[in-house]
């Protein structure tokens, strides 16, 4: 059969409802991400050793007690990295949430508030957006310092004009269908339309611009952290362990690699799990 | 070229400059959210009164901030950002000797990344759902998923550390023979290729596929036209746009991996001078590194854009 | 003789997003002599374009041929390779598709995509291509044939588009055309241009064609035979002319019946009723879109000086072609898109031209309904929570009280009560569209706005729509606006008919009045442009309904002349492109926006 695999989307009928089943490749990927919040939350209890505990020489070999050996100054690896789980997923996590909260809110009112609403807020938003948001981050790190809360607060603005984009486009594609103008003929107020017309039915492309944020939050943390500017000392997340250890690369290589393993772990997790979610950029809200 | 081209070209020209006032203002800003103040901070705590008020008076602080603002803004666009806070050398002459370097690396990667991400891109897009669109999906999302220093240290660990092809560490300064300007440039540009030619694939290929979805490319097939030939007479000259787009903005990744090798390689360029003076906050020399990267990322842009423009048959007809 | 095409138990499964298949062409044979035209009818899904795709060994994504065999000129399509097959498409078999517009690659000029098939396939030299296709550029009545090629396609009107497309189909002289509904997304006043060169150039070549449509008054225009499709199986398979006259199947007789409405009487009482004040009166509306200019007129005028009036529980046909304002003119009643200036009275009252300004109870007694069932109903909402809202935000009814009158709602659009609990997807197209209509019933209204109700429906389930409201109408008293491209429709339902171009009121009288002569020179375009549903119409349309069919596209004139200028065959140039057009009474009824009196448009030829 020589049958060509082309081109033109076939329109599918609408499916009927039925229960979530993900992919292998997202069964994989909810798994990555579910072990690693595990870990965020009960690290402290599991690991091995104290994170601030000297158990031998810098960068010490593998061995039974400490299976990923020890750090540059002698500290237990493994117990560093179940540690560090905390500070890579719970900021990274915190700042997309508050950016999701900011970037969303606000998208969604602009798609429904239309006219002068939504310009001068676009135009905000846009101009953010062209700066890099690493040079963002710098610039704030070196006015105010780093620290969690500045971190946080800092990779969430970071990320709000990149929400705002994402959500107010979901909520303007929804705010242009027949249903949404039904309501608003009936007399319904923005906080009706957007709560109950544009929101559930923009959850499913919501989800997966969450994971994405997420991850990218999860990398310039740790980007910040490799330039010794996140997460300070004694405190340090997967990306500060990788720039701890970087001078024995020769010697100890696990110290470096894995940490930063972990970090392509979880993001490729992430991405896996979002790319199979199923109903990925339709507007139907699974009920 | 008509005359609605070039207004779209002009409004997209001035658009870009407004926004790079928009840029220059908030970069300002985020500078003076410190608390406190800065004579202080620069001097410490053991400065004359009289050494305070002199470097008051010398940075303008008793101003308000907008005049400080338009003050600074004047002074960069005459080219004399300042002296730094922290050597008090003029911030021009440490940006002037650095950013060619940086210039260079930059350079080199794009020349090298640009065409080898367009084509894998376009394949992967023709053969999508083969065996090579495939691994090269899950190559390049898992690069574009990792951080950069993953990449770059198992660059040196590979390539320095255990075939001793490279050094670890880079110096520009002093090449004199191709073979030396090979052996300098070879791990950073190779790493920061690696994370371009990823991120630049993935959307090269996600526009040309939007392309080969239109109805005008099913009436070739039709035709009877071959695969290729739809590719790259039906689907290309469409893509453009798109494609020029996903230059523009895989190129601003670029900005970002340059940071991060800089440190790594040890690579004496802009932004290694940029991260370093964030962690001494020598203001002027964070303002002045970080315009710069900003107006670079938005030039590419709006080349981009035009790009789009000027590929549009709706406008150039 | 031989037949062309051979097609034996053919079969085509798809693959849907969630990796489940399904068979959409079922074990479908037919045969296609030399010379002959068949047609292939059905509504959407019932698998006609894919049988036609799938005779160029063709699928589209997702789907896929999984039995039977096609015979092609006696060779085998489906045992062939990718190469042979690239070399029997567009060289002995021609495709022509549904949407000019996008099947036209933008980045390359017009003749280059005509010739390509014949270059690609080294029919002939460029030279030669290039000559044959301004030929056929001429037989095709395209303007301006020698240069038309150096042009692009967004330089070009959709007509002309459709035409071009039959140009590269006929470049290699195939011996298959295909052609894939291809005037459906053309205007009616166009399509009838289109179809007679088509009609010609088959006839003249002697083609053999598949034509695909759902519209049996156009393929009994052009088709030999006709082949009936449900579902992706056959059900009638016979000339055009015993098709039309003696259907067998009881889905083909649906169709039939369902192509010509019946046209229900009108209700003379509330229309003679004149004591009451109209239910709703509009007074020279001008609204549009974009920046608004120092007089507050939008740069986009979409509706010049529009009136009417619509008297309690009659309905109001508003008829147009698409872009003539017809849906922004409900958009502006509902107050979703604010009057720029004029007046919207509702009773006798005048009301705030925005939505945000009127009180819940000038809301509740005007409701809109929308085209689109599909996007008209929240698909994250069950059904008994879309009913509900209204009842709760204008009569307060909640709790037991609400379920109740849901399934009262439902009851009255015929629809089970168990319908509350499911969600929009899981209903049909029909089903979506009463849940629709009970949605604006919900809040007992004394006008509808039903924005092209029945545009987005099967044949089938149309006829059962207009029964449902006029029913209503009949029960609850409530006055329709009722917007609609399709003549029939309007024809069938309404008590009186506006007709609308390029935003300006072109004729607006009783039903009855759009028989009677004379008619504003466009209602008799439009009215003669509509396919009968018999053989011959097509051959029997005079030349001047013709001419101003194919002098190209609507364009809003400038101030207060008149639109239809450039396609009007009986304009006076020098008045009608610079003088306001004024509104004439005729003796009829109706009103007419035209420089001509009624006596000089009973004659038939003024000039």
């Amino acid at each position: 059969m020589s049958v060509d695999q082309t081109i033109t989307a076939v329109e599918a009928q609408a499916p009927p409802r039925h229960r979530v089943r993900l992919p292998l490749a997202g069964m994989i990927g909810a798994a990555i991400v579910a072990f690693w919040v595990v870990v965020a939350i009960i690290g402290p209890y599991i690991a091995p050793h104290d994170v601030g505990a000297l158990v031998d020489d810098g960068f010490g070999p593998l061995r039974w007690g400490q299976p990923l050996g020890s750090d540059y100054l002698g500290r237990d690896v493994l117990s560093r990295i179940l540690v560090g789980a905390r500070y890579s997923i719970g900021v990274a996590a915190a700042a997309t949430f508050l950016a999701i909260l900011m970037g969303g809110t606000l998208g969604m009112l602009a798609a429904v508030s239309r006219g002068l609403v939504d310009m001068m807020l676009s135009r905000f938003f846009d101009g953010l957006i062209s700066i890099p948001s690493k040079m963002s981050a710098l610039i704030v790190v070196a006015a105010l310092g780093s620290s969690i809360p500045v971190l946080i607060v800092t990779i969430a603005v970071i990320f709000t004009p990149g929400a705002f984009r994402i959500w107010r486009a979901l909520a303007v594609n929804v705010n242009a269908l027949d249903f949404v103008e039904v309501a608003r003929a009936r007399g319904e107020g923005t906080g009706y339309l957007i709560r109950e017309e544009i929101l559930p039915n923009i959850a499913g492309p919501v989800l997966t611009d969450f994971g994405l944020r997420f991850v990218f939050a999860v990398l310039l943390l740790s980007s910040l952290s490799f330039l010794g500017l996140g997460v300070q000392p004694p405190n340090a997340d997967w990306g500060s362990l990788v720039r701890e250890n970087m001078n024995g690369l020769a010697e100890a290589a696990a110290a470096v690699i894995v940490p930063a393993l972990a970090i392509a772990i979880l993001t490729i997790g992430v991405n896996l799990l979002i790319d199979n979610l199923p109903g990925r950029g339709s507007s139907a809200g699974e009920h | 070229m008509n005359l609605a081209v070039l207004r779209l070209v002009l409004v997209r020209i001035a658009t870009a400059i407004l926004t790079l006032a928009f840029v220059s203002a908030a970069v300002f800003a985020g500078t003076e959210i410190l608390p406190g103040d800065v004579a202080e901070a620069v001097l410490g705590q053991n400065a004359t009164p009289e050494a305070i008020e002199g470097l008051r008076q010398a940075l303008h602080l008793d101003a308000p901030a907008y005049v400080r603002y338009f003050l600074w803004l004047g002074a960069l666009l005459s080219g004399d950002p300042g002296r730094s806070l922290v050597n008090n050398l003029p911030v021009a002459g440490l940006i002037a000797s650095r950013l060619p370097n940086s210039l260079m690396l930059a350079g080199v990667t794009a020349v090298v990344s640009v065409p080898i991400a367009l084509t894998l891109g376009i394949l992967s897009a023709i053969w999508r759902g083969s065996l090579f669109d495939r691994v090269a999906s899950f190559l390049t999302m898992s690069v574009v998923a990792v951080p950069e220093f993953l990449i770059a240290t198992l660059c040196v660990i590979i390539f320095a550390v255990h075939l001793h092809w490279f050094p670890a560490l880079s110096y520009a300064d002093g090449i004199v023979s191709l073979h030396q300007f090979f052996r300098v440039f070879a791990l950073p540009v190779f790493t920061l290729s690696c994370m371009l030619i990823a991120q630049m694939m993935r959307m090269t290929r996600a526009a040309v596929i939007d392309t080969l979805r239109s109805s005008y490319i099913e009436m070739a097939v039709l035709k009877g036209a071959q695969p290729m030939r739809v590719a790259l007479i039906h689907a290309l000259p469409n893509a453009i746009g798109p494609i020029a787009n996903a230059v523009a903005l895989s190129l601003s990744f670029l900005l970002g991996g340059v940071v991060i090798v800089e440190i790594i390689f040890n690579y004496p360029g802009l932004a290694r001078v940029l991260v370093d003076a964030v962690s001494v906050r020598d203001m002027p020399l964070v303002q002045a590194c970080v315009m710069i990267f900003c107006a670079t990322y938005l030039f590419l842009v709006m080349l981009a854009d035009i790009a789009g423009v000027l590929s549009n048959p709706r406008l150039r007809h | 003789m031989a037949p062309l095409v051979k097609v034996e138990g053919l079969r085509v499964t798809a693959r849907d997003e969630r990796g489940r298949n399904s068979v959409i062409v079922k074990d479908v044979s037919f045969e296609v002599q030399p010379g002959e035209v068949v047609a292939l009818i059905g509504e959407s899904g019932s698998g006609k374009t894919t049988i036609a795709l799938s005779l160029m060994g063709y699928a589209r994504s997702g789907a896929r041929i999984a039995g039977g065999s096609i015979t092609f000129d006696g060779r085998n399509v489906l045992g062939m390779r990718q190469r042979e097959l690239s070399s029997l498409r567009g060289r002995d078999i021609a495709y022509v598709p549904q949407s000019a517009a996008a099947s036209f690659n933008p980045a390359r000029p017009l003749l280059k995509q005509v010739i390509e098939s014949s270059q690609l396939h080294r029919v002939m030299s460029q030279a030669e291509a290039e000559a044959k296709a301004v030929s056929l550029f001429h037989e095709l009545v395209l303007p301006n044939p020698e240069r038309v090629g150096e042009r692009f396609p967004h330089q070009v009107s959709g007509g002309q588009l459709q035409r071009l497309l039959a140009a590269m189909a006929l470049v290699t002289d195939p011996k298959l055309v295909i052609f894939d509904e291809p005037t459906t997304a053309l205007d009616v006043t166009t399509q009838i241009e289109v179809l007679r060169v088509f009609k010609k150039a088959i006839k003249e070549r002697v083609t053999t064609a598949v034509y695909v449509s759902h519209d049996l008054a156009v393929v009994a225009q052009l088709a030999d035979r006709i082949i009936v499709l449900r579902d992706g199986a056959i059900r009638e398979v016979d000339t055009t002319a015993r098709i039309l006259t003696e259907p067998k199947n009881e889905y083909t007789k649906s169709l039939l019946a369902a192509a010509e409405p019946l046209e229900r009487t009108a209700t003379i009482n509330a229309l003679q009723a004149t004591s009451a004040p109209p239910v709703l009166e509009v007074k020279s509306v001008l609204a549009g879109y974009g920046a608004v200019d120092r007089e507050g007129i939008p740069a986009l005028p979409v509706l010049r000086d529009v009136s009417l009036t619509i008297k309690s529980g009659t309905t109001l046909g508003v008829i147009g072609e698409s872009g003539c304002g017809k849906s922004t003119l409900a958009r502006v009643i509902a107050g979703l898109l604010p009057a720029a200036r004029g007046e919207i009275m509702l009773n006798g009252v005048k009301l705030p031209l925005s939505a945000a300004e009127r009180t819940r109870d000038q809301l509740r007694r005007v409701q809109i309904v929308f085209q689109t069932a599909d996007t008209a109903l929240n698909p994250a909402r069950p059904i008994g929570r879309i009913l509900g809202r209204p009842l709760e935000f204008y009569h307060g009814i909640s709790g037991d009280k609400q379920r109740r009158r849901v399934a009262e709602l439902l009851d009255m659009v015929r629809l089970p009560a168990i319908m509350a609990d499911r969600y929009p997807n899981e209903l049909s197209g029909g089903q979506k569209q009463r849940v629709n209509l009970a949605r604006a019933l919900a809040a007992e209204p004394s006008l509808m706005l039903c924005d092209e109700v029945t545009s987005a429906l099967d044949t089938v389930v149309v006829a059962a729509i207009l029964d449902l409201l006029a029913e209503l109408q009949r029960e609850l008293g409530v006055a329709y606006l009722f917007i609609s491209h399709d003549l029939s429709t309007v024809k069938a339902v309404c008590d009186e008919v506006m007709i609308l171009y390029a935003g300006q009121m072109m004729e607006h009288g009783s039903r009855s009045a759009l028989r009677q002569r004379p008619l504003h020179p466009y209602s008799n375009l439009l009215i003669s442009s509509v396919p009968e549903l018999r053989q011959g119409w097509l051959d029997g349309i005079n030349e001047t309904v013709l001419k101003e069919a194919s002098a190209g596209v609507a364009r809003p004139a400038r101030g207060e002349t008149c639109s239809f200028f450039e396609r009007c065959s009986v304009r006076i140039p020098g008045c009608c492109d610079v003088e306001p057009t004024p509104f004439r009474q005729l003796s009829k009824g109706a009103r007419i926006r035209c420089q001509r009196t009624e006596e000089e448009l009973m004659q038939p030829t003024v000039r």
